[in-house]
């Protein structure tokens, strides 16, 4: 149920984007989606990659500092309230959102919201509950294909 | 106080300075009569003086003339460490009547006493370095250096007050007040850091105050190295002469050494601080006219009495005779080290201080540099970090907390607000050898 993401230190500069970007490209690895956390000093960019193993290897090699951390994946209607609805349950579980971004596969009517919740476990209990079943990882990166 | 008179030359002089005009043949006598009863002081009650001096064979009574002094031990930095808090007193304790300290590596201090002579001693040589700066009985002087266990504060009190001037204890910080007593209390002379002093004038012109129209007149500057372009700088934003004061806490505080009139070397109170010039790498001694490593010798220190006292700070004895007609000698302006101690704000910091900070914070050692640098005349100081896969977290809010550890770690080791900046790995260099720890970009 939950994803291994790779987080990466950046310094906030010009061109500190294009080494993680090349090293996985020369590796043939393709990021799924990302998400860029900026604060005036530092980023931290967020990837997610099939396999993510390798994909940390790659990174590491090229001298980035890499954390894997586990991240939901949730499918939301691609409509207005879609979301919110969702939020609601996490609302009602207790569960804090540390961040989340949101990507779409370019086509049908879903979108998918990646979370990292404080309690992942919790958080997942709480949407099955409520029918909602987060996104497989395996199902993620067929469908990208 | 004593009466003051006018010499011919319209220069003011006072009684106190007169050690300051000594020929030559009776000031030496006078070095030499104190170097024995020195020795002898320490070698009686400083166990650490004692053992150091039998190890070399040497006793008091081998004490014939001046250049017998390179018989003696020298002493370092980490004497006084390891002898912390009092081993290198040489006075009971009912005798001192002051401690002061200064900021040590391994967060332990450097502890320094002294009894009422040598207060009286060190209040004799701030009057003399005021004197020296043209300042006398009737001056307004706004004593901005920080109060408290820096010397800075009340080394300078105290010889204003003698001096019979008006001391404002204003101490250091509140920029704004430190402009408002300026243009309100007549003041006619300052005494700080003169990177504050710069920032002052930065922050008068921000609030529209012209300082250039004020009454002061001078402005005594020291507790880090400073450049002539600073003092141009200074002088012609603020219409005053500005002097540079040297001293360290371990010999007695500000007032070792203070330019004169001419502004042109340092003259040093040597009937109470010997100086030598040693080689900073075999430690031998010098010919006055070379550059070296400054060690100082206290001759009339009562407290805590140091032998050929490694200063660590680079400068040479300029021999010639100064025009301003004083006999002891002069040396010239500090500009650098012989470690890797730095200076900021007034602060002696050591880069193993900021080391112990980070060790504290993350467990491990990252690599790191610390750049100085001067924004608006102020001191900054920055330290880059190397983020590590130990520390790296992937919230923002983890890592903003762990560069606030930092900082808070250091200003805790140090006393003084480090920017702290998180890079990513491998963008410092690596040296060969001892790294390179200190970029400093302060100019001018």
């Amino acid at each position: 149920m939950k994803l291994k993401q790779l987080s990466l230190f950046l310094e906030n500069k010009p061109a500190r984007l294009k080494t993680p970007c090349k090293a996985l490209a020369d590796a043939g690895i393709n990021i799924l989606t990302l998400s860029l956390a900026d604060t005036q000093q530092f980023g931290i960019l967020r990837l997610l990659v099939e396999d993510w193993e390798k994909g940390k290897r790659v990174l590491e090699e090229a001298g980035c500092v890499v954390n894997v951390t586990e991240v939901v994946a949730v499918e939301v209607e691609d409509r207005p309230g879609g979301l919110a609805s969702l939020l609601d349950v996490i609302e009602q579980a207790g569960i804090n959102i540390e961040y989340m971004y949101a990507f779409t596969f370019g086509r049908g009517d879903k979108a998918v919201m990646i979370f990292r919740f404080d309690a992942p476990d919790a958080a997942i209990e709480a949407l099955q509950q409520s029918g909602i079943n987060p996104v497989q990882s395996v199902t993620l990166y067929e469908r990208s294909r | 106080m004593m009466a003051q008179h006018t010499g011919g030359s319209g220069r003011r002089f006072h009684p106190l300075s007169a050690p300051d005009f000594l020929p030559r043949g009776k000031l030496e006598l006078l070095q030499l009569y104190r170097l024995q009863e020195t020795v002898h002081r320490a070698y009686a009650n400083v166990a650490f003086y004692r053992e150091q001096m039998d190890k070399l064979g040497v006793r008091p009574e081998d004490i014939h003339s001046m250049d017998d002094i390179r018989r003696l031990p020298m002493t370092v930095k980490t004497d006084l460490r390891d002898n912390y808090p009092f081993g290198l007193f040489a006075s009971p304790m009912r005798e001192v009547v002051r401690l002061h300290a200064s900021s040590g590596t391994t967060g332990k201090p450097t502890v320094v006493a002294y009894t009422r002579e040598d207060v009286e001693v060190w209040t004799e040589v701030m009057v003399r370095s005021f004197v020296s700066c043209g300042l006398h009985e009737g001056d307004i002087i706004q004593n901005a250096y920080g109060y408290g266990l820096f010397t800075g504060g009340l080394g300078a009190h105290y010889g204003a007050e003698a001096l019979g001037a008006t001391v404002i204890p204003i101490s250091g910080g509140n920029t704004d007040r430190q402009i408002m007593v300026l243009q309100d209390f007549g003041v006619t002379a300052i005494c700080c850091t003169p990177s504050y002093f710069v920032h002052i004038i930065e922050r008068a012109r921000e609030l529209g105050v012209d300082i250039r129209s004020l009454p002061l007149r001078a402005g005594v500057f020291g507790a880090e190295p400073w450049t002539e372009a600073v003092r141009k700088h200074v002088e012609e934003n603020a219409n005053i002469k500005a002097y540079d004061i040297y001293g360290l806490s371990e010999i007695i505080g500000p007032g070792v050494a203070i330019e004169c009139e001419q502004q042109d070397g340092l003259h040093l109170f040597e009937d109470h601080f010997y100086p030598e010039i040693i080689s900073p790498e075999t430690g031998e001694p010098l010919p006055d006219g070379e550059e070296g490593e400054l060690v100082l010798t206290t001759l009339s220190k009562r407290a805590m009495p140091l032998l050929r006292y490694r200063t660590r700070d680079i400068t040479r004895i300029i021999p010639e005779p100064c025009p301003c007609g004083r006999t002891i000698r002069r040396i010239r302006r500090i500009g650098r080290r012989s470690d890797d101690m730095f200076i900021i704000r007034g602060v002696n910091v050591y880069p193993s201080q900021v080391e112990a900070a980070l060790l504290e914070v993350e467990g491990t050692l990252p690599h790191y540099q610390i750049i100085l640098t001067r924004s608006k005349g102020l001191d900054e100081m920055e330290v880059q970090v190397e983020v590590t896969p130990n520390f790296f977290s992937d919230r923002v809010s983890e890592l903003e907390n762990l560069r606030n550890a930092i900082a808070r770690a250091i200003e805790h080791t140090i006393g003084i607000r480090a920017k702290i900046s998180l890079v990513e790995p491998h963008t410092i260099e690596r040296s060969m050898g001892k790294a390179k720890r200190v970029f400093d970009k302060r100019e001018g």
